[in-house]
């Protein structure tokens, strides 16, 4: 119950604040608020494959970079007016935001598909492994295939267009992302609920049980590693937007590791976790960063500190050990 | 291509190969006995490479540089154990994750506080500097030669240390059953500290040998480390021997892929489109190697399959 109380609590917050930043011509703020909103969605996307799938994934950055490279390929070819593909099909770039989703939603899906379905074949420790080094694949691709920048990356001048919108105002912009943040949390929260939640929680307590009850466990958390896949790719699409910029440090172990950080900081499996951990992270960073240029240090120590003694993380703390559903 | 040219590559391909057996042995050694993941273990290879670059800068003395690697290594790795990690064996695997991640971060952040952002250097001992004619007129880097002679040596002293030595009887009784020995009267928590004082010191080693070829910064520890993981991968979790392979294997099929892929290329393509597809698949050659193992042997080539 309260564990309620406090996601209404977040959800409403975060909004309220951008608002108030608004009123107080306050831009920057509104900007991390976005990011914060970003991120929390990246995270959303790994707690479903961690917290419902059981599916512990250091790759994830792979997602995030793949939908952020979807933007800035797109992006780029529209800046340049050259188009993407030549010869028989022609494909032009574009800088519309729905199509650059849309995109990315696919073409992560598809990397999630593939990761997925190879690295499934395996579990516990070995799966671990193995998405780090998919991880690391697609970062080094990144970097040696020169078309796109290579290790410098990309940017786009002009944040993509949405119809009806000015993107560039950061009120306007936070708000289109708010908007899918909420869209996919009812999803995510839904899908929970749903048949096919309940038996891929069954798969992930006790693969055994659940292939004797007829739940064939692969299946399962092959369809949940895409759809997460898929969901931190479209966050990695708004990130490059957000910074008008995308580099392969987007697809970079380290960010593998903070996006898991934002889970585990708020609260493995909790609908809200992720927003909370986000909101910690950037809360830390901006509190911290200014004091030490080594803030990361404090991080770790928290982070040990929440791994050893706090299980639930920050919502956790808060709410109580507690869950409403296991 | 020239003879030549390709010798000097397969010798560098077994280099980095015997580099990523060290590394790849102690993570393996710690997974099969204690069931832990340790994402840190690169924080231990960046410790031995600064360890050896600070105390050989002082002493002028590139030998006491590799006892300090091992030794603040070994240390670092103790310390680490009986704080933090000994409370990890029993949880599940995303919580050592977690833990040792936090670890990178500390590490990395206080090493780049106490030595600043930039690299230090780490001299090739002048007795080891130049290169040394192998038999077929193959020119070669004495230093590197070096390198692999160390590792091949660790690797067989490994081998006896597991197969034929007290210690090794416990090692490998205490991947087998922890209980039964510490039933037995084995104080496991010593043994537990002493397996991961000897993984942290092959990475120690590891990274003070690679240190006087590459520069000693925050930060070189995690692409071996990912490395290493794909080796394991590919040998299979716990198995020395499945280290040894995969880590040969994987150095080799790097250097190879990077000398030949662009070559192969550029028999059908143009020269700036074959360079840069070439360079840009050989990037990948070593993790498409890890699929092609999975797809056959799931548990890797020498992994039990349980």
């Amino acid at each position: 119950m309260r564990e309620r109380l406090i996601n209404a609590l977040l959800l409403l917050g975060v909004p309220l604040f951008a608002l108030w930043a608004q009123v107080a011509d306050e831009p920057f703020m509104i900007t991390l608020a976005t990011k914060v909103a970003i991120l929390a969605l990246a995270g959303t996307g790994l707690n479903l494959a961690l917290g419902q799938g059981g599916l512990v994934s250091l790759g994830h950055a792979a997602f995030f970079g793949i939908g952020g490279y979807a933007m800035g390929i797109l992006a780029s070819h529209a800046q340049s007016y050259t188009p993407l593909l030549d010869g028989p099909w022609v494909i032009e770039g574009t800088n519309s935001m729905p199509v650059i989703w849309l995109v990315a939603l696919i073409v992560s899906g598809l990397a999630a598909l593939a990761i997925g379905a190879l690295s499934l074949r395996t579990s516990g420790v070995y799966f671990i492994m193995i998405t780090l080094a998919f991880g690391q694949m697609f970062y080094y691709f990144a970097i040696s295939w020169p078309a796109y920048g290579g290790e410098d990356g990309l940017s786009i001048y002009v944040r993509n267009a949405f119809p009806g919108l000015d993107t560039l105002d950061p009120i306007q912009f936070f708000l289109i992302v708010w908007a899918w943040l909420v869209v996919i949390l009812l999803l995510v929260a839904s899908l929970s609920r749903s048949p096919f939640g309940l038996a891929l929680n069954a798969a992930r307590q006790s693969p055994l049980r659940a292939e004797t009850v007829g739940i064939r466990p692969y299946r399962l958390q092959l369809t949940v590693f895409v759809l997460s896949g898929m969901i931190t790719g479209l966050a990695g699409a708004l990130y490059a937007d957000l910074n008008r910029f995308v580099s392969p440090s987007m697809l970079s172990w380290q960010t593998s590791g903070e996006i898991m950080v934002f889970v585990i900081l708020g609260g493995v499996a909790r609908l809200c976790g992720p927003l909370a951990g986000a909101l910690v992270f950037i809360l830390l960073e901006q509190v911290l960063g200014p004091v030490s240029e080594f803030w990361h240090i404090f991080l770790g120590i928290i982070l040990l500190l929440i791994v050893l003694f706090a299980r639930g993380g920050v919502l956790g703390l808060v709410a109580g050990r507690e869950r409403v559903r296991v | 291509m020239s003879n030549a040219l390709i010798a000097e590559q397969v010798l560098n391909g077994v280099q980095s190969g015997v580099v990523l057996f060290l590394m790849a042995a102690g993570l393996t050694l710690v997974f099969g006995v204690m069931g832990l993941i340790n994402l840190a273990h690169g924080s231990l290879f960046m410790v031995g490479a600064f360890a050896a670059a600070v105390t050989a800068a002082t002493t002028g003395s590139f030998v006491l540089g590799l006892v300090a690697a091992l030794a603040a290594a070994a240390a670092a790795g103790a310390l680490i154990e009986v704080l933090i990690l000994r409370r990890l064996y029993q949880r599940d695997h995303l919580d050592q994750v977690l833990a040792t991640f936090a670890l990178i971060l500390i590490f990395s952040e206080g090493v780049r506080w106490a030595f600043g952002s930039f690299p230090l250097f780490l001299d090739i001992p002048s007795a080891l500097s130049g290169t040394l004619m192998l038999p077929g007129d193959i020119p070669y880097s004495r230093y590197r030669l070096t390198l692999i002679g160390i590792g091949l040596a660790v690797a067989a002293a490994l081998y006896l240390l597991v197969a034929h030595t007290r210690l090794g009887v416990r090692v490998r009784a205490g991947e087998d059953d922890r209980e039964m020995i510490a039933a037995l009267g084995v104080n496991i928590d010593r043994l537990y500290t002493t397996v991961f004082a000897l993984g942290a010191a092959l990475a120690g080693l590891a990274g003070a040998l690679v240190g006087a070829i590459q520069s000693v910064q925050v930060g070189m520890g995690e692409p071996v480390l990912i490395l290493a993981f794909v080796v394991i991968v590919i040998g299979g979790i716990g198995s020395i021997r499945g280290a040894f392979v995969g880590a040969l294997l994987v150095g080799l099929t790097d250097t190879l892929g990077r000398l030949f892929l662009p070559a192969l290329f550029a028999l059908f393509m143009d020269g700036p489109a074959a360079a840069s597809a070439g360079s840009a698949l050989s990037s990948m050659s070593i993790y498409l190697l890890m699929v092609a193992v999975l797809i056959v042997r799931p548990t890797g080539l020498f992994g039990s399959r349980t």
